[in-house]
Formats: structure tokens, C-alpha cells, sequence
């Protein structure tokens, strides 16, 4: 589950949620619903050539804009198996960290990798590698607390395993 | 060393003496809510918890505004949604076409949110709060999932950017061409993980309606929350509003915050933001000539009555240019049924503009005047993203009511001074 490898689409400077999935399509929280719509707005033919695997490289701020949790679910839901990017926007970051979607921060890597670029990251280490090049980076650690949130699977299991917790006590 | 007012407020909510910026908190929060877009996917996420009920049915508000009226099946059946949960888990705050407004225009005017409060929403522009005093932030679903489960919620303390704007305000500047002027300076990530708090002499006479507008966009700059320091305006706002006691919670003056701005606006021009950022922030003589299709004056941003009190007294007697298609859409029932009893709707209806109920609609491309391929639209709305309002090679400025009024009746965007006979 650690280790993952994919090719790169990259992206711009703050993408923001409008972009990531347009407000038209939130008339549904259907999942494969709005993966079909992902990215659409920032690149109209992503959803045809993203495949499974892939891995999304963006600039700064990357998510900014509404609190939309249907953008990481889109990204998820696409088959993205990361996004790095120099920075996050705070809602996406937290969407993210929720929901399961995995995101490395590292200006490094975001400045370095070009699209069709293929890269192995070890997720628990934090370590990107570009294959081709063999150039590694190593992004910024996640605080403890939300690398427990990411062990539960997201916080809807975390809140779960301490609220059994609280009935399991009375 | 004192603390900020974000401090003081997240310690109080965790049951800590004292905070410092980056700490990792649980807060206990004291209102918590979703719209039709984030609540059916919290009510999913929650239902996977397992826990049988909510932590206080009468701190959680849901609120379906963005395609309300229902546009379409689809909508429809995501407000269904929420109204089954209401019912099932006896939800006390849940607020349906014919009583409903905006979320954000909504909560504080029903006194739901107070200084002093944590008080989270699933979406972006819960800092509006921030005008009261109330630490207010926006989150996703499934944090309001959690948030619903067990009244708490985890923060990582933010550190503190305050702005103090002095001088005297030029007529036809409000809260929206200060708040404009801000997210230019600082960029839309400008303020990214932190608080903003506004402050100055400017705001210590700016009206309630005013400060909303600022809060509400305190997110274009990236900001966590936009806090302003309740006083007199606010005290005066929440009298006979207030649903529960609250506490005003203000920061120290020897408190250190990350930065600290101090801006004299009392040259500032009216403010229009250039489409695709709310950053791109000139003057309005900067941009004047630019021609417009349609004109929006309505949102949680800019829909209030003082809002619609400004649009009206330049639209009095006069009609929106033959090119322009004017829209605009009081926030809240209230505000709609007070614009009607000041006769600002037949103002608005003879200047030929198109009046809606409360909707979010045009804001975020919705409903209710969508755009076409290579519009323009001026809106006194909060984004003008790439195809935020419709089509993505439409275009969107982003101004304060004033501005808006003149440029619908001039047909293009023009400062309010230079519609003759207006004072
Ligand atoms: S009016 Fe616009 S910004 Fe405000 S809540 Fe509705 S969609 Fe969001």
C-alpha cells in the first residue's frame, strides 16, 4: 500500500476548487459521478487520460477556494494515487487527510517533475523518486497526530474507534 | 507574553489556559453547519460512524441554499436528504425555501452565532462569523460528520496577521473595497493557515453589514478565519438577537502576532477585482469602459440590506442599460421582506432589474443567470474563478453594490460618481 508508482500530469499555480471539479456537476456527492468532471475546468480532457495510478503535481496552494470535499473525492474517486504540490490550501489539506486521499507537500519535487515523468513514492517515508532521472525527495513530515488519522483509513474510522471506546467504558 | 484573540477563543473551546500557534487541539464546538452540497456527503460520512445520534440537535444547522429552489431532480433529492436527517434526529436549525437565506447572511442575522463561539461549517465562508467575533472556519464534510458525532473537532492553532486600516472612508467605499484592497496585498495565499484580524478606527465605525462582507472573504487571502474584535456595533447588533448567552472574547494588546499591517484608505478608490483571482484587486478607474453583460448584486458577501440600500439609491429613477441584464437576489427572507417595505424591490423592478428569492444561484454557477461563452459579468460576489459563474471563457469582476449599480446603468464598469445626479 506504501509504495506507489505512477506517471505525472502536472499543474499550475493555485488550482482552485472551481478548477478541481466546477460547482456545475454538485448537484450530485455521487463519487464515479464526479471523477468523470475531474480537473475538467483547469484541463478539459483529464478525465479521459488520467488512468489509474497517476499522480498529480501542482504548484502552490493547490485547492483553494470552497470547502468542496467532492474535489479530493473527484481526484480519489479518479484513480489519482497522490498529489504533490509546493503547498495546499488548508480546507484541501484537511479534506484530504480525511477522506484517505494521499498528498505530499515538497517545493522540491513540485519545481523538478514534468509531465509523462514516472515516480515511485514511498508514502510512509515521505520519499519521492523521479525514475528516469533517479532524482529523490523527501517531503515534509505529517505530524503524528494526522499520520494516526491516515493509519485509521481517514477520520470518519478514527472518530469511529474512539467512540466505540466511549460505549465500550459506560 | 498575552495571546490573540484566536488564541484566547480556541483555549477556551479546549479547556487550556494558553495556546500557542501551531499546537494540535481538540475544541469542543458550539455550532456546526452544512449546506445542500456538504451536508448529504457529512450525513453519509456520519452514518458510517455509528453513533445513533447527533451531539446536540440544537447546535447543528443545515441549511440548503445553493440550488434552492431546487433546479433540478438531482438537487432535489440531495436536499431530500438532509430533511430526512432533520427529521430523524430532530435538527432544530433547518431553514427551507420560504424561510432559508444564504447560509452565511442567514446564521448571524437568527443570532445562531456569537463572539467568543467555535463554530465550524462545510463551507468555505464560514469565517463570515469572524465579523461577530466568533472563531468561524470552514471545513469539509466529513469534519462536519465528526463534528456532528461528538461536538468536538481537531485545529492546529493559527498564527495571527492583523490589519488595521485608518483614515476616513470616501463615499461609496465599504467593507467589500477594503476587503478587495487586502486580498490584493496579501495574494490569494497570502494569509494561508493563518488568522486575519481586522482592526483600526475605519472598523470601529464600519456597520455589522460591512464587517460580514470582510470576514466573508478573509478565505480569498487563504485565511483560516477573519476575526474583528466585537465592540459597541457588535453588542448593539446581537441585542434581541442573540439565541444564547455568550462571552466577548478580545485578544491582548502585547499579544505577538506573525505580521502586522496598518493602511491608511483614505484615498482608496472603489475597488473591482479582475477575473481569475479576487488578488487581482485596481481602482475602478483602472478597469473603467470594461463592457459588461450581466451585473449580480446578491451573496453572503454583499446581499444585505445595507447592501441593497446602496444599489437602490443609484437605481432610483433610472433603468439598467438596454445591453445589461441585472439580477439581483436578496440574501434572506428577511432582508427581501425589508427591501420590500423600504421600496427598494420597486426600485429595482422599474429600473427593469430581475428579482429573485434567496439563492446562492448565479454565485458559483448554479442557477438563476448562468453565463455563455465569452460573457462578462460584474458581481458583488466573492469569486471569479475560471468558470465560476458559468462558461468557462466567461469572465467575472468582482465589486462592491455600489459599483455594480452604476456599471449595470452605464453598461459598462464605471466608478459610482460618474452617474450624474446621484448623491
Ligand atoms: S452565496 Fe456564493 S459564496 Fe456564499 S455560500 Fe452561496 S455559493 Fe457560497
Amino acid at each position: 500500500m506504501s509504495l506507489l508508482k505512477g506517471k505525472v500530469w502536472t499543474f499550475g499555480h493555485d488550482i482552485d476548487t472551481d478548477a478541481i471539479i466546477p460547482a456545475r456537476y454538485l448537484n450530485t456527492s455521487d463519487p464515479a459521478e464526479l471523477a468523470r468532471h475531474c480537473m475538467e475546468d483547469a484541463d478539459p480532457d483529464f478525465p479521459r487520460k488520467v488512468t489509474p495510478g497517476d499522480i498529480i503535481v501542482a504548484g502552490k496552494n493547490f485547492g483553494c477556494g470552497s470547502s468542496r470535499e467532492h474535489a479530493p473525492l473527484a481526484i480519489k474517486e479518479a484513480g489519482v494515487a497522490c498529489v504533490i504540490a509546493e503547498s495546499f490550501a488548508r480546507i484541501f489539506y484537511r479534506n484530504a487527510i480525511n477522506i484517505g486521499l494521499p498528498i505530499l507537500e515538497s517545493p522540491e519535487a513540485s519545481a523538478f517533475l514534468k509531465e509523462n515523468d514516472q515516480v515511485e513514492i514511498n508514502l510512509a517515508k515521505g520519499e519521492i523518486v523521479e525514475l528516469s532521472r533517479g532524482r529523490k525527495f523527501t517531503a515534509v513530515p505529517f505530524p503524528p497526530f494526522m499520520q494516526e488519522i491516515m493509519a485509521a483509513g481517514g477520520l470518519i474510522n478514527f472518530v469511529k474507534r474512539k467512540a466505540n471506546l466511549k460505549d465500550s467504558s459506560k | 507574553m498575552g495571546q490573540t484573540m484566536a488564541e484566547k477563543i480556541l483555549a477556551r473551546a479546549a479547556g487550556k489556559k494558553r495556546l500557542s500557534p501551531g499546537e494540535l487541539i481538540n475544541a469542543r464546538i458550539d455550532m456546526a453547519l452544512g449546506n445542500d452540497i456538504t451536508a448529504p456527503v457529512a450525513i453519509r460520512e456520519f452514518k458510517k460512524i455509528g453513533v445513533s445520534r447527533v451531539f446536540d440537535r440544537e447546535r447543528i444547522a443545515l441549511i440548503p441554499d445553493h440550488f434552492a429552489p431546487n433546479k433540478d431532480i438531482q438537487s432535489a433529492e440531495q436536499v431530500d436528504v438532509m430533511r430526512r436527517f432533520v427529521r430523524e434526529q430532530g435538527i432544530v436549525h433547518f431553514y427551507e425555501v420560504g424561510r432559508m437565506g444564504v447560509e452565511h447572511a442567514l446564521l448571524p442575522e437568527l443570532g445562531l452565532v456569537l463572539p467568543g463561539e467555535v463554530i465550524i461549517g462545510a463551507d468555505s465562508h464560514t469565517c463570515t462569523y469572524g465579523a461577530l467575533g466568533a472563531f468561524a472556519t470552514g471545513v469539509g464534510s466529513t469534519d462536519l460528520a465528526a463534528a456532528m458525532a461528538t461536538g468536538e473537532l481537531w485545529f492546529k492553532v493559527p498564527q495571527t496577521i492583523r490589519i488595521n486600516f485608518k483614515g476616513r472612508l470616501a463615499p461609496w467605499i465599504g467593507g467589500k473595497d477594503l476587503v478587495l484592497f487586502t486580498i490584493g496585498r496579501l495574494g490569494v495565499d497570502g494569509a494561508r493557515y493563518c488568522a486575519l484580524e481586522f482592526g483600526g478606527p475605519v472598523i470601529g465605525e464600519l456597520p455589522m453589514d460591512g464587517r460580514l462582507t470582510i470576514s466573508n472573504m478573509a478565505i480569498e487571502a487563504g485565511a483560516k478565519a477573519g476575526l474583528i474584535p466585537p465592540d459597541k456595533i457588535t453588542e448593539e447588533y446581537l441585542k434581541g438577537r442573540a439565541r444564547r448567552p455568550y462571552e466577548i472574547i478580545r485578544g491582548d494588546e502585547d499579544a505577538s502576532v506573525f505580521q502586522e499591517y496598518e493602511w491608511d484608505v483614505s484615498d482608496l478608490e472603489p475597488q473591482v477585482s479582475l477575473p481569475p483571482s479576487p488578488a487581482n484587486a485596481r481602482p475602478v478607474s483602472e478597469v473603467a469602459g470594461i463592457r459588461l453583460d450581466q451585473v449580480v448584486i446578491g451573496s453572503c458577501t454583499n446581499g444585505r440590506i445595507d447592501d441593497l440600500r446602496v444599489a437602490a439609491r443609484i437605481l432610483k429613477g433610472r433603468k439598467v442599460h438596454p445591453h445589461v441584464r441585472l439580477i439581483v437576489i436578496p440574501a434572506t427572507q428577511a432582508v427581501y421582506l425589508q427591501a420590500l417595505q423600504e421600496g427598494l424591490l420597486e426600485i429595482f423592478i422599474e429600473a427593469e432589474a430581475a428579482v429573485s428569492t434567496p439563492t446562492c444561484g448565479p454565485c458559483l454557477g448554479g442557477h438563476m443567470g448562468i453565463l455563455a461563452g465569452e460573457e462578462t459579468a460584474l458581481a458583488t460576489t466573492n469569486r471569479n474563478f475560471v468558470g465560476r459563474m458559468g462558461h468557462t471563457t466567461s469572465k467575472i469582476y468582482l465589486a462592491g453594490p455600489a459599483v455594480a449599480a452604476a456599471s449595470a446603468i452605464a453598461g459598462c464598469i464605471v466608478h459610482p460618481d460618474e452617474i450624474k445626479g446621484v448623491d
